[in-house]
């Protein structure tokens, strides 16, 4: 408690220091502060650059954690990082790239570009996003810190009752992953609820579901997802919070309860947590591939219905992660059944990719070289996905490095590869210039080639009998080459994501102008200035079909056609209090990590103060009036 | 007994999931070679388009900028097409899907099936043949050409139960008894690991099952039911006396005169037929030392404390004691 004060008092002495002594003067000058400004914003287009910042801190530290297991895999018996620690770096890296990377990334991207996409000047509960993302940060920084105090969750990211319970984990790393987790958690579900009220009620005139760009699509049945999957993600930490808190006994063999419940409920939520990662990235690729293609998207119409089945169907085939534990034969074939069905739309949409380049007229820009390079990966990740589903042939695969080659084409061609084409593609939108073509070349290259490497001899390891999440492998098996070759990938990747880091410094320095719309853009966030005004668009846009802004550049007059005349614009206040309630479940979750009731009940004490001063404040917003907008707009 | 000398040490192991030499990991490799030629021609297609239309329709130097290519809409054919087409390649592929997961289940063990109990422990297996009262650990021994019907069960976490070379794996699960049937056709060493993440150790918990012709195996069944296990030499007699110090509380050594049986330990009756020291060293005086001296370093966070204290001498006593188990 005392701690806390003094770093309070220490952290506003800085400011005064920093900005020239503490007087009258003070909170207008922090007000001004751009840090302050970042930290209070309620812009989407700000919320995403921050989500994007946190995955990518995020993203550093779980590919440091791969490198070290991939370092420790490159020889047998080697003994840089052994037992425990091994398992806490395989448990943090998983944790990590699904919870703190993969899904900010594309939170990130969906935030920034679904209210422009759609014609909205932001989301439909502004303060609520600005709480999604503060959460999610602070939620992925009380699991990291589990690494300083005490030690990281060591189950696997799985977290599989009776080993993530107290009596096999007894370190508070587990207590880290539950909480952390339950946190930014709450964020990615309060994301989810606005995204849906968003593209249900903030779509510009003239955009009916089937005008809309499949990038808000995507992030539409995302959203849906996520509010569906969330919730008993949410119940199971909430269980094992009490087992390992409370000495309650939901996964306790000896207390009555069932282990596999739990098992249970984590893939309840964790395969549509799968399609929660990969569909924003279906609907990325849709777009660059369509834009650099010059054509619009083939067949629209059964793309969207494909990534509804997706979706639905998402929530069919949990037990597939789950053929080993003896369910019996019915329960086995009736999900892997289920599983196989998957592999229709998907293919669906693999082949309405083809067939939107078949024709076209495709410029190789590193965007659309990702999304290319997507469409190999992927679909070598998804053939083995239906391998998995056949019963029989799971029991061998189940568990060993097969599945892991698996999941990482997957998520690595999907989610990873499809950031990088959203970044690539954005950035000019986000801040007006252009990322270095020629250094994002060598970094997909480097990234795309590492992953083969990497990932490939993986399937064989697997089939010669290596299990996943083991520190050590036997020498003499065959299994050396392949574990080199493995590790030497990864080495290739780090390379590229290097190269990307350039890329983003030079470009921050000297980054080339990018005008309106470098790429001859098809949807409504092409029509605005380069970067994005905060208001986006000074009058809401009138939308005639399909790719609203191509119309309007080939059968119209090349300007954005107007629903509304110029009027004042009611914009969104910005608001400290996200940041203090995150702070406050943070302070909250880190003393229950260490059963300190009294911190705990502290932070939630601060929770429900920013809970009542939000409720009790009255917050209309402001107004930006025609003259301030004139001479912006042309 | 020359049998066990035959397979002890020499001849190398069988490991790999795709060189079956059962019944059971055979059906299951033909599944993932079907799977597997399926999974490919449908790479061979999508690659056969995307190789086409990455070079024939890419923007060239030289070509037209401001050229728009037709906005096609979509094609309802074309949709009918990669629609059907793979759900009949499914439906090839689902059919013995469940055809074989129904196959040998829900059905009384065959007469004649051996039956054997294992258990998974942090971090080693247990096995028992209820048919004959004898038990082992970390490696089991099993008749050719006949079924065998593995009762698993698991005493502390949940553990996977894999000999990738015999067949699929099966979770123990703690609390619950699950079947897992496998057959071994010719006789050999084959590698068993556990396949789920079971505490610090995991890598190293691994077990071997060892094949033998069946005679031999009821030899080996009859050498375990009349274990010898007396000490002779002074040294061995040191050694029989500083395990009862030291080891009994925990680990079994049947015919030894013991009072006590330890059970939180493997057995460790016939000692030195093991071809491996704790799962994970081979079987010598060397490595059996290294393992008593310090256990941690060799399986972290495993329940044997080191032996350290113990001097130069005493540590050769149990170890040549142990090294006569037979």
């Amino acid at each position: 408690m005392a701690t806390l004060i003094i770093l309070i008092v220490f952290i506003m002495f800085l400011g005064a220091i920093f900005t020239g002594g503490y007087n009258k003067k003070y909170l207008q000058r922090m007000q001004d502060n751009w840090l302050w400004e970042w930290i209070t914003t309620v812009d989407h287009k700000r919320i995403g650059i921050l989500y994007m910042l946190g995955g990518g801190f995020f993203f550093a530290v779980g590919g440091l954690e791969a490198l070290l297991m991939r370092l420790q895999l490159m020889f047998p018996d080697n003994q840089l990082v052994v037992g425990d620690i091994y398992n806490q770096l395989l448990s943090m890296h998983g944790t990590t790239m699904i919870f703190l990377v993969s899904m900010p990334v594309l939170l990130g991207l969906m935030n920034f570009a679904v209210p422009l996409q759609i014609g909205a000047r932001d989301v439909a509960f502004p303060f609520v996003n600005s709480l999604g993302v503060w959460l999610f940060l602070f939620g992925g920084l009380l699991v990291n810190l589990s690494w300083l105090f005490g030690g990281a969750p060591d189950a696997g990211w799985t977290s599989y009752a009776t080993l993530s319970l107290n009596e096999f984990s007894p370190g508070p790393g587990v207590n880290y992953y539950v909480l952390g987790l339950q946190i930014a958690g709450l964020g990615t579900l309060m994301s989810g609820i606005n995204f849906l009220v968003t593209i249900i009620n903030m779509r510009a005139p003239g955009m009916t579901y089937l005008r809309m760009p499949l990038f808000t699509w995507t992030t539409f049945v995302t959203s849906a997802l996520i509010l569906f999957a969330f919730p008993p993600l949410t119940a199971g930490l909430f269980m094992l919070m009490f087992d390992r808190l409370f000495d309650t006994h939901f996964f306790t063999l000896a207390g009555g309860g069932n282990l596999t419940l739990w098992q249970h409920i984590f893939w309840i939520f964790g395969h549509p947590e799968v399609y929660i990662i990969v569909l924003p990235a279906f609907g990325i690729f849709s777009e660059v591939i369509s834009t650099f293609s010059k054509k619009r998207l083939f067949g629209y119409n059964s793309m969207v219905f494909a990534t509804v089945l997706i979706g639905f169907l998402a929530f069919m085939v949990w037990v597939h992660h789950m053929f080993t534990v003896g369910l019996g034969p019915i329960a086995n074939t009736v999900f892997a059944i289920a599983t196989m069905a998957i592999a229709v739309p998907t293919g669906i949409k693999v082949f309405n990719w083809l067939f939107t380049m078949w024709g076209g007229r495709i410029r190789f820009t590193t965007a659309m070289l990702f999304a290319s390079g997507f469409i190999v990966v992927f679909v070598m990740g998804g053939v083995t996905g239906v391998q998995l589903a056949v019963v029989p042939a799971d029991l061998q695969f189940h568990d060993t490095y097969f599945v892991v080659a698996h999941f990482h084409y997957v998520m690595i061609g999907g989610t990873i590869l499809g950031f990088f084409a959203g970044l690539y593609y954005w950035w000019p939108k986000m801040f007006g210039t252009l990322l270095n073509e020629k250094l994002g070349k060598a970094h997909f290259w480097l990234f795309f080639l590492g992953q083969h490497l990497t990932f490939f001899p993986q399937h064989f390891l697997g089939l010669m009998g290596m299990p996943r999440r083991v520190y050590t492998y036997m020498s003499g098996r065959n299994l050396e080459l392949l574990n080199l070759l493995s590790t030497i990938g990864a080495l290739l990747m780090t390379a590229g994501i290097l190269v990307f880091l350039y890329n983003l410094v030079q470009t921050l320095r000297m980054g080339k102008e990018a005008g309106p719309d470098p790429w001859n853009g098809r949807t409504l966030e092409w029509a605005l200035p380069s970067p994005a005004p905060h208001y986006n668009f000074a009058q809401t846009p009138r939308v005639r079909g399909l790719d609203p802004w191509w119309l309007d550049k080939y059968e119209g007059d090349g300007k954005l056609q107007a629903a509304e005349p110029l009027g004042p614009i009611h914009m969104p206040s910005p608001a400290y209090l996200p940041f203090v309630m995150s702070l406050g479940f943070f302070v909250s979750g880190f003393g229950f990590v260490f059963h300190s009731w009294r911190v705990g009940a502290l932070g939630l004490l601060v929770v429900f103060a920013c809970m009542y001063i939000r409720s009790f404040e009255e917050d209309p917003g402001y107004h930006i009036e025609p003259e301030e907008l004139k001479g912006v707009e042309s | 007994m020359a049998g066990f000398g035959l397979l002890t040490g020499c001849g190398s192991p069988h490991m790999s999931a795709l060189d079956p030499k059962g019944p059971v990991g055979e059906t299951q490799l033909d599944l993932i070679n079907l799977s597997t030629g399926i999974m490919t021609l449908v790479v061979i297609v999508v690659a056969a388009i995307y190789i086409y239309v990455v070079i024939k329709y890419r923007e060239r130097p030289g070509d037209d900028k401001d050229e728009i290519p037709e906005q096609v809409a979509g094609s309802k054919k074309l949709e009918i097409l990669w629609t059907t087409v793979p759900i009949i390649l499914l439906i090839i592929l689902a059919v013995p899907t469940i055809s074989t997961t129904f196959r040998g289940t829900d059905r009384e063990p065959e007469p004649g099936t051996l039956r054997i109990n294992a258990t998974g422990y942090q971090y080693w297996f247990g096995f028992e043949y209820p048919d004959y009262q004898v038990s082992t650990a970390n490696e089991v021994h099993i008749p050719t050409g006949r079924k065998v019907e593995f009762l698993l069960a698991a005493h502390d976490v949940v553990h996977s139960f894999w000999v990738p070379s015999l067949g699929g794996k099966q979770d123990m699960n703690p609390g619950r008894t699950e079947r897992l049937i496998l057959q071994a056709d010719e006789p050999g060493l084959y590698e068993g690991e556990c396949a789920e993440l079971c505490g610090a150790s995991h890598a190293t918990m691994r077990f071997r099952v060892i094949a033998h012709p069946p005679a031999e195996f009821e030899k080996w069944i009859a050498s375990r039911k009349q274990p010898k296990s007396k000490p002779k030499t002074e040294q061995q007699k040191q050694g029989h006396k500083l395990i009862a110090q030291n080891c009994i509380g925990c680990h079994a050594i049947q015919g030894a005169g013991y009072d006590i049986l330890g059970r939180t330990g493997p057995e460790l009756t016939g000692f030195s037929h093991r071809t491996r020291v704790a799962g994970a060293l081979d079987n010598n005086r060397e490595n059996l030392k290294k393992w008593l001296v310090n256990p941690q370093k060799i399986k972290p966070g495993n329940r044997m404390p080191g032996f350290d204290h113990l001097d130069d001498k005493q540590l050769d006593a149990m170890v040549e004691y142990l090294q006569t188990l037979k």
